[in-house]
Parts: structure tokens; C-alpha cells; sequence
């Protein structure tokens, strides 16, 4: 499936600020046999004094700009076409919960996709007694990982309510899971949360979701902004399945991957000291729509 | 008992020096007798009269005093500043010993920077299954941004330090790492200087090694680490809130580097900057006492408000050197002390040779079970935690404490979590206690450096002795004290200070440039003393007026009330409270430059917010606030006096003379504004010489009566009378002409900041006692406050 991506942040600054270095993370992934980006281009305004980008840790790909002092108002814009291919998945004995922590022992990689990363409380996902006691009893008769991942999120998709007023880009997990109310990041935190609570490491993932469905089927919620979900590693030969609890379903064709980290934190789009300035206004504007496949070009069957 | 002193000492100190039983102590062995390299100190503390022992302790406090040395104690809701507690009798460390010693700690800092460069790196001690995943990966301090970030030099380490104990067998235990950003160092030289004040003819004769000759090779060290010989080398501060910043402050002063804080700091196309009033100068090592993770907001903590958005920017590209590297703090979580003992051999060629209190990490099932074996004897806590294994006791229990199947459970379900370690018995170390020496619990900090060869240890450290014998009483928060430690029986040492050896030509260092936030707190500062002057002397001659009732007209008293309150003073109190706001203004813009600012001054400063607040609680209006505020203004004007009279005159004191003279005039426009309109009630002019402080000028020049233009002549156009306006402007001028860059003004700019300051003045100058009305007095106030945001502007921000 191929889509034309647009992205476009503006933030409005009370003040002129004296400058401010901001780290961008909003271009799709190039990812082997999942994402391919076919073009990128990102516009920034005003003109940055500075520009760079290097790769994260997590494998994410970041801008680093400096703006001019002065700046009142900045606008980041990304173009790009995005194809994603449907994953060939090995077919393999699902690994029981009981064996996976021998399972990740046998894991002694430490580099950004290892699990070990995605298990222990982190600084946005702290333990909750609450989600674990909540992905406990939902849980309680599933025996395998991979199933336990789409157990749970199908049942806090049921428990929660998705609201756009009733969180904050910082409210924590504990207060939303309290509501049972939110958006996607509170819906994926929540349900990361409550993975590591069971011992299976996840992740949170950021990117987008296409705005119009294909035809018959409905639209999905949280495609007109940033979208996320969530990653959880279900064992050493299944790796890691990505599920998204704000819309009940498994990760396919729909959702293009811009970022993976422990939470939120690790993926924010703009991290900036302009931040710091206290008055802001902020908004998002995503526009992502099915290219039809180049001419003599077989799509790729789902 | 018996004991070597007996003999030679009327011994009523040691009767009743006692070791406890089961414990090492320092000075006394097992059967009772004094230990040999403790035996000359030992005689003098037991030949000594109580009252010479008193002197003794007294010159240590006195100097400690005198220094200003204090630290931060934090209680529930506010912190403050405790003066230091020095136990006054220093712990005494036997030669041969302390080389063993020394040697071994050298040995346990290669293995850490063996340890943090392949976390850092290759990770290849997870991989082959010598580290556990889950220690890395779950541990706070070991920051992803840096990974496979070779720093700049290619070391991690650079200044570590060990806390150490003595078990009861004798040897010393490693009991924690330290190589976040150590502290202590330069509390140990404060140390140093008031015990050798308390027992100089024994340190004479003991030929004690000095410490200054380490700092000497660090300083070089670092100076030689900088790939730009016009790039600084700066030390980063938390700031004045932190409770060692006194110590950063005395080491910046010490060695000569630029004391800094994470908003002097501006990562400019990949180079670090201070920002200085001369502009941006690049600094190319960077010795931080900030925790890693508040270093820069944009790639670690975001919520930090103390560092520098970008620094891990510029560790990226590959020009700044840290020390320590950005993330060094893994190497300090208690768990890892399970693991180094077994990495040892293979990292640096053999066993180490200082050994760690015994650790297990709890995520292994081997030692989940050697836990439950002997719980009784074993501390549990965070496996991460990197605080003291004593002090406040914080999230550890007594593993005992727990029910053998409570503890079991715990272990199973967070046992990657946990990290088991001995309990510790620290040895004991004489301390005066009401007269007596009594045995306390000791454990020492002993610093290392690298000198860019290989390390050295600076030879002494810093003692913390207990208040009871409880070995959990021995940090400072809880009473708890410190002291020096003295080698002993060495070979003679000559003495080295810090000053470079005669071979080198004489060269008057030039100073460095003034970072602007510094600049910023000194012209504030000049702005607060001088504010409370004013205040002080609008007070008093509204307090004076108060007793003549008689004379002082209703109107008279309407008019200084009017004034006083736009000032946010309330006459109704002797001493508002817009008074000692101004005076706390004037000590936390102090407090945020201790490094620049004299001693005396700051104590003098601090004294007289003390005495103003002790003032305020009793003091009425009238007669009784007239002579407390006379009071206080001899004291500020000794702070004045101190400032301006030992200043060195650079630019930081340039910064502090501008802001004095710039709240002065300010002050003397609003007031002759105020009180010299035509229609001004009787009296008011008498009162306004008064306060501008010119009583007797005035009677010697015009002898005929006060008028309007009489007052405005001597207060606002004399240039003779150091509190006219003039004065004031003519001052500023000749200040700001010799700022940096003062006089620059590019082509299409605005006029620049002399400019501005001559236009005033030159308006000022044509000025008459006539043309000067209320108005045009306005205008000058509001043109000095345009300059001020000039000033800021240009220098500060």
C-alpha cells in the first residue's frame, strides 16, 4: 500500500523567544521488509540557523534545528510517500507466558531493538498496581504471549473510552487509566503499562494512520493527528507484533511507523527548549491518502 | 588497663577510651595500646589541659567560620545553610598502609573505566553472559544518547572517588563507588586547613603529606585536555540551592576555572559557549557537579531546568570533553558491586586487591538462594540505588525483618529489582565529645584523578565520623561530622601549593571573561544594596519627623507616606517588609556569585538581613525605628565599604559600580520628582536634602534659606556631591564607556549604550535648577530605565 503523507506542526509562541533548538521526530522509518520511504522532504519555518539529523538510539530518525532568535511562531512541515508491505510472518509454536522470561534471558543484545529496553518502568510508564491487576484478570485464562497481547488490548479498548478533552499530552498513566478516558497515547500507554506488568516487554510506537478507510470499511480514530500503538515482543521467533488498542486491532497496511520507544517521551514529535517558555500554542494537521500503485506494479497482497 | 601513654601523660583523656567490643578502632589496637603512627598525637591529646583542647578546637571552628564554609541541609519544606561540622581530630592512616591502599583503589577505577567503556561501547560483558541485560538495561544512569559515544580523549573517568570502611578483621571495603560527580574533594581542603590550625606543631612534626600538589596535577590535567588553547575549562554547578554548592564555588575560586550554570552555557554549531559580557567564549572541558541526567533537557530529563539544551549536541560532535563522560553514573548502582569482583581477572589481570562489601543482585536464582541463607545479616534495597550504604536508611529493610517466606516471596516476584548487601560494621576513630574522646564510627572518601598518564590519589581524604555509635548515624543530614585524614610516617614532604614552580617567567594572568549571568547578579546586586540605603534613609527621616509632631506638618507626612508607599513600604511598621525584600534581593543575587564575592562582604551581608529581620519583629515607628535603622545603615555602609574599597577592578566589579550608581540615580530622580513640585508642603525640602544625605553641604553653600533650586542645584545638577544626579550619570558614563564593545555601533543601529548614557548625561549638564521641573525629572527616570534594558540587553541576556 502506498500513501502521500503530510504532516504539518505550527506552534505559536506567546513571546519572541531567544532562539530555541528543537529535535523533530516526524518522518516515516525506513524499515526492511515493513516501510519503505520512497521520498521525504521537511520544511521548516523560519529559516533555521542550524540544521542536523542523526539516528536515536531506538533507530528513530531526528531533526535537530536551531531557529533564529526572535522566532515567534514555528512551522514544520513533512512530505513524504510512504509504502508498506505486508510482513511475511514465519508460522511458529506460540510461546507460552510462563516461558518467557527464560525466554529473554537467552537474550543478551542490547542494542535498540532489544526487549530488555522495553520491560522496565520508564519515565512516563512507572508502575500502576491498578493496570496490573486489570491486565491480570483480563489475562487470567490466556496461556500464550502473542495472545495475551490482543487479550488485553481488546479489553481495555472495551474498558476505556476514547476522549479527545479529558487528557493532556502530560497526563500520567495512572490518572488516565482512573478516567478510563483518552486518546491514543493514554490508550497506549495504559496498555503498555499493563504488558510489563506480565512480564512481556512493549514498546510505544508513533506515526500515522490513513484518513480515509478503504471502501466498506469505517474510519478509524486518531487519523486527522499523530497517531500511536503499541509493540510488544511475544518471544525470540515471533519478535515483536504491533497492535493498536485504540482501534481493537492487529498493526497491518493502515499505520505507517514514524518512531519506537519506552513511551511517549522517547518519540515526542518536537522536543524543544522553546518549551520552557511557558505560553504556547500548538497544532497538528495530518493528511495521509492511498496513492494507486505505479503502472505494471503488482500490489502487495495483505 | 595499661597503655604506652600511661607513662608520659596524665592520662584523664584516654581513661575512659574504650573500643567497642567486636569493632576496629584506628587508634587503640585490641589489647589496649595505642597504635605506633597514632602515638605523637595521642600523647598530645592526653597530655593536653582541657582548656588548651578547647583552644584547639576553637581555631579549627574559627577558621571554618571566618572561610564561610557551610553546606545545605534539607529539611521538610525549605533547606538551609549549616555551618561545617568538623570533628577537629583528623584520622590517622599509616604510610605503608595507604600505599597498599592507594594502589588497589587505582586498580578498582581501571576496572570501572574497563566496565563503562564497553556499556558504553562494544557491550560485550552482557553479550558473553558476564553482565546480566536487565542491569544495564534497567538501570537509570546509563544513558541511551550516549551510547556508542566515544568521548572526546577516549576516557570516561577522570576524577572518581571510593567510600571505604574498615570491617572488624582489619581490612578496608570498598562500600560505594562514586563516579556520577564526586564531592568532597574541596570540603577535604577546608578540612585540611582547620586541623592544621588545631594541632600545626604535630602536623609539622608528622611531615603529613599536602594535598595541594593533586589539585595542581588535576588542574594541568584538564588544562592539557582542551583541543583549543583559547577554550576554557569550566566547572558546571547545579547552583547555589545545591548542598555542596560552597564547595564548587571553592574549587572554581581555588584552581582558577569558570564557575558556571547550565544557562551560562549555549551550544553554538556544535561547540559548547559560556556567554560572556564580551560574547560567547568556547569551552572545551567541562567538570560537572550536575547529575548526567539534568545535563541537557532536549535528550535526557526534559523536566530539568538546570542544563543546557544541546550539550549532548556537542558531545556528539566530538569537541567537548566531560568529566566525567555523560552517563558514568551506571557504574554506581549498588548491584554491580555483585559482579566486578568476578570481571576483575579478566579486565585488569587479576583479583582486586581492595575488596567490595559482599553484593548479590537478586534477578540470579543462585543468589536469591545465598540470600535466604543468611537474610539476617543483609540490607535490602533498590538494585539500582546509588546512595550511601548508610545514612538514611530510605527504601532499605533488614532482609532479616522479613518472614523467611515474605522475603522469599519478594525475591521471586522483583527479585532483577533488588540488590541484598552486607550490613556493615564500620571501625572507630577517636572524636571530642563534651571533652572527652570517645570511639565513633568511620568511613573515608578517597579521591582519584587522572592525570592523562594514569591516576593519582590525592594523599588524605574526607572522613565522616558518626554522632553515636551507630554506624547509620554518620552522614552529615543527621548529625554526623566530618574530618581530615592524615598519613603518617612518610618520607619528609616539601610543601606545594598551587602556585607553578619559579622556573616558569612571571605573567600576569589576564581574567577571564565574565559569564553574563554573573554580570547579571552583580549589577543587581549593586541595584539592592543600593535600594536598601535609599529605603533606609527615606525611613529614618520619615521615622525623625514622627517624634516632632509638632513641627512636621499633616501635608509633610502625606507626602512621604505617598512616597514610601509606591516604594511598597508601609510607614505604619519601624521595619516593612519592603525593606528586608530588598535586602534578601541584594543576598540571593550574592548567594548566586559566592565564587566572585569576599567572604567578609557575604557574611556581612548575611549579618545584616539577620539583623534587619530580628529588627523587624520589635522594632515600632518613631524613636525606636530611627536608631535600629541608623544601625543598619553602618552596617551597610561596611558592606559597602568592603565591596568598594577590596574589590579587584574588573569587570565584575564594573557591573556592581554601574547598578550601585544606576539604582542611586534612579532613586534621586524619583525623589526630587516627588518632593520638588511648586506646590510641595512645607518641609519637604529639608526632608529631601535629608535623605540625599547633604545636610551639611547644603548649610556650607547656601546660606541663605532652602528653596526649590537650591535643593534641585546641590541634589540633581551638582557634579561635585557624590549623590547628585549628575554625579550619579556622569559616573555611568565613564562605566559603560569602558564596557566591552560599548562604543560599537553598526552601521543603520540604534545608538549604542555609551551613546545613550552621554546623551543623557550632556542633557543633564545643560540643565537649570529651573528647566529641572517634576517633568523633565520624569523624563530622566524614565531614560535611565531605558538604558537599564539596554544594558541587559547587550550584556545579559
Amino acid at each position: 500500500m502506498r500513501y502521500r503523507v503530510r504532516l504539518a506542526i505550527r506552534y505559536d509562541f506567546g513571546r519572541p523567544t531567544g532562539g530555541g533548538r528543537q529535535l523533530l521526530r516526524i518522518a516515516p522509518l525506513e524499515l526492511e521488509g515493513v516501510q519503505r520511504v520512497h521520498a521525504c522532504q521537511l520544511e521548516i519555518a523560519p529559516t533555521p540557523s542550524e540544521t542536523g539529523s542523526f539516528t536515536d538510539f531506538f533507530g528513530n530518525l531526528v531533526n535537530e534545528v536551531v531557529l533564529p532568535p526572535g522566532a515567534s511562531t514555528m512551522r514544520a512541515e513533512i512530505w513524504a510517500e510512504v509504502e508498506r508491505l505486508a510482513p511475511a510472518r514465519p508460522a511458529v509454536a506460540p510461546l507460552r507466558l510462563a516461558g518467557l522470561a527464560a525466554a529473554l534471558d537467552e537474550v543478551t543484545d542490547l542494542g535498540g531493538q532489544s526487549p530488555h529496553h522495553f520491560l522496565p518502568p520508564s519515565p512516563r510508564i512507572p508502575r500502576v498496581v491498578a493496570i496490573g491487576a486489570f491486565a491480570a484478570n483480563a489475562t487470567r485464562r490466556t496461556k500464550d504471549v502473542a495472545e495475551a497481547v490482543e487479550v488485553l488490548g481488546l479489553a481495555l479498548h472495551r474498558a476505556l473510552t476514547f476522549d479527545a478533552t479529558a487528557t493532556h499530552v502530560d497526563t500520567s498513566v495512572a490518572e488516565a487509566f482512573e478516567l478510563r478516558r483518552g486518546v491514543c497515547q493514554d490508550f497506549s500507554h495504559i496498555m503498555i503499562a499493563g504488558l510489563r506488568s506480565l512480564g512481556i516487554p512493549s514498546a510505544y510506537v508513533a506515526g500515522f494512520l490513513r484518513t480515509t478507510p478503504p471502501p466498506g470499511r469505517p474510519r478509524l480514530t486518531g487519523a486527522d493527528a499523530m497517531h500511536a500503538w503499541v509493540r510488544a515482543w511475544t518471544g525470540p521467533q515471533e519478535g515483536w507484533v504491533e497492535y493498536d488498542p485504540t482501534n481493537a486491532c492487529k498493526v497491518a497496511l493502515d499505520h505507517v511507523v514514524v518512531g519506537y520507544g519506552r513511551d511517549y517521551g522517547d518519540v515526542a514529535p518536537v522536543t524543544g527548549t522553546l518549551r520552557l517558555d511557558g505560553e504556547q500554542k500548538s497544532a497538528h494537521m495530518v493528511d495521509i491518502e492511498e496513492l494507486a500503485p505505479p503502472p505494471g506494479m503488482v500490489p502487495n497482497l495483505p | 588497663m595499661t597503655t604506652a601513654l600511661a607513662s608520659h601523660g596524665r592520662g584523664r583523656i584516654f581513661a575512659a577510651y574504650r573500643p567497642l567490643p567486636g569493632v576496629a578502632d584506628e587508634m587503640m589496637d585490641d589489647k589496649g595500646v595505642i597504635r605506633p603512627h597514632w602515638r605523637r598525637l595521642a600523647a598530645h591529646l592526653d597530655a593536653a589541659r582541657p582548656e588548651t583542647l578547647a583552644a584547639d578546637r576553637a581555631r579549627a571552628e574559627r577558621y571554618l567560620r571566618d572561610s564561610g564554609v557551610f553546606y545545605r541541609q534539607y529539611g521538610l519544606n525549605q533547606s538551609i545553610e549549616r555551618p561545617w561540622p568538623l570533628s577537629p581530630v583528623p584520622v590517622l592512616i599509616d604510610a605503608a598502609e595507604w600505599e597498599a591502599l592507594a594502589e588497589g583503589l587505582m586498580q578498582r577505577a581501571d576496572l570501572l573505566e574497563a566496565v563503562i567503556s564497553d556499556l558504553y561501547g562494544e557491550n560485550r560483558l552482557v553479550a558473553s553472559g558476564r553482565l546480566p541485560p536487565a542491569l544495564v538495561a534497567g538501570n537509570p544512569e546509563w544513558l541511551r544518547p550516549l551510547v556508542g559515544q566515544r568521548p572526546a580523549g577516549g576516557r570516561f573517568l577522570h576524577f572518581v572517588a571510593f567510600e571505604l570502611g574498615r570491617g572488624p578483621d582489619g581490612r578496608w571495603w570498598v562500600l560505594a563507588d562514586r563516579t556520577q560527580a564526586p564531592s568532597g574533594a574541596g570540603y577535604a581542603l577546608e578540612n585540611r586547613v582547620a586541623t592544621r590550625r588545631a594541632f600545626a606543631q604535630i602536623y609539622q612534626q608528622e611531615n603529613i603529606p599536602r594535598l595541594a600538589g593533586f589539585f595542581r596535577q588535576f588542574r594541568a590535567a584538564l588544562m592539557a585536555a582542551r583541543s583549543d588553547p583559547d577554550s576554557r575549562v569550566a566547572i558546571l554547578s547545579p547552583g547555589p540551592l545545591n548542598e555542596t554548592y560552597y564547595e564548587q564555588a571553592y574549587i572554581a575560586r581555588y584552581l582558577g576555572l569558570t564557575l558556571v550554570q547550565g544557562q551560562d552555557l549555549v551550544v553554538n554549531k556544535g561547540r559548547l559557549m559560556v556567554r560572556t559580557v564580551e560574547g560567547q567564549v568556547p569551552v572545551d572541558v567541562l567538570w560537572r557537579r550536575l547529575d548526567a541526567a539534568y545535563a541537557d533537557p532536549l535528550e535526557l530529563d526534559p523536566g530539568s531546568r538546570l542544563g543546557t539544551p544541546g550539550l549532548v549536541s556537542a558531545i556528539r560532535a566530538g569537541g567537548l570533553g566531560m568529566v566525567n563522560a555523560l552517563g558514568s553514573g551506571v557504574l554506581e548502582a549498588r548491584a554491580l558491586m555483585a559482579f566486578l569482583p568476578e570481571l576483575a581477572p579478566d579486565l585488569v589481570g587479576g583479583p582486586l586487591t581492595i575488596p567490595n562489601i559482599a553484593t548479590w543482585w537478586c534477578g540470579d536464582a543462585r543468589a536469591r538462594a545465598d540470600v535466604l541463607e543468611v537474610a539476617d545479616r543483609l540490607l535490602l534495597s533498590d538494585a539500582m540505588d546509588a546512595a550511601q550504604p548508610f545514612g538514611p536508611r530510605g527504601a532499605r529493610i533488614r532482609a532479616g525483618e522479613l518472614s523467611p517466606a515474605a522475603l522469599k516471596a519478594r525475591l521471586e516476584r522483583e527479585g532483577a529489582s533488588l540488590a541484598a548487601q552486607e550490613a556493615v560494621t564500620l571501625s572507630t576513630t577517636p572524636a571530642l565529645v563534651g571533652g572527652q574522646l570517645v570511639p565513633r564510627p568511620v568511613s573515608m572518601r578517597v579521591f582519584l584523578a587522572w592525570t592523562g598518564e594514569g591516576w593519582t590519589a590525592m594523599p588524605g581524604a574526607f572522613a565522616r565520623i558518626g554522632a553515636s555509635p551507630d554506624p547509620e548515624a554518620l552522614a552529615m543530614q543527621y548529625g554526623g561530622s566530618a574530618a581530615d585524614v592524615w598519613i603518617v610516617g612518610g618520607r619528609p614532604v616539601d610543601p606545594v601549593s598551587l602556585v607553578p614552580p619559579a622556573t616558569a617567567p612571571y605573567r600576569r594572568a589576564e581574567p577571564d571573561p565574565l559569564p553574563s549571568r554573573a554580570a547579571d547578579n552583580l549589577f543587581w546586586l549593586g541595584r539592592y544594596v543600593e535600594r536598601s540605603e535609599g529605603m533606609i534613609r527615606q525611613l529614618r527621616a520619615y521615622n525623625t519627623r514622627l517624634l516632632e509632631t509638632e513641627g512636621a506638618s499633616a501635608p509633610l507626612m502625606m507626602a512621604v507616606e505617598s512616597m514610601l508607599e509606591t516604594q511598597g513600604l508601609d510607614p505604619e511598621k519601624g521595619i516593612p517588609d519592603g525593606l528586608l525584600e530588598a535586602i534578601d534581593s541584594a543576598i540571593y543575587s550574592a548567594g548566586q556569585v559566592r565564587d566572585r564575592f569576599s567572604l567578609d562582604a557575604w557574611s556581612a551581608l548575611l549579618d545584616l538581613g539577620k539583623t534587619a529581620r530580628r529588627m523587624a519583629a520589635r522594632v515600632k515607628p518613631g524613636d525606636d525605628a530611627v536608631s535600629a535603622l541608623s544601625a543598619l545603615l553602618r552596617k551597610l555602609a561596611g558592606i559597602s565599604g568592603l565591596v568598594h574599597e577590596n574589590m579587584y577592578r574588573a569587570m565584575g566589579w564594573r557591573f556592581l559600580a554601574i547598578g550601585r550608581q544606576h539604582e542611586r540615580a534612579l532613586g534621586m530622580a524619583e525623589m526630587l520628582a516627588a518632593l520638588t513640585s511648586p506646590d510641595a508642603p512645607d518641609g519637604v525640602l529639608d526632608l529631601a536634602i535629608e535623605i540625599g544625605d547633604s545636610v551639611m553641604t547644603h548649610r556650607r553653600r547656601f546660606t541663605l534659606a532652602t528653596s526649590r533650586e537650591t535643593v534641585i542645584d546641590l541634589l540633581g545638577l551638582d557634579p561635585l556631591n557624590p549623590r547628585s544626579l549628575l554625579n550619579q550619570i556622569e559616573g555611568l558614563c565613564e562605566q559603560i564607556s569602558n564596557l566591552p564593545g560599548a562604543l560599537d555601533r553598526p552601521p543603520g543601529a540604534p545608538p549604542s549604550l555609551a551613546e545613550v548614557a552621554l546623551h543623557l548625561q550632556a542633557d543633564l549638564s545643560g540643565a537649570t535648577p529651573a528647566s529641572l521641573d517634576p517633568g523633565a525629572l520624569r523624563e530622566c527616570h524614565r531614560r535611565l530605565l531605558n538604558l537599564s534594558d539596554q544594558l541587559t540587553e547587550t550584556y545579559f541576556n
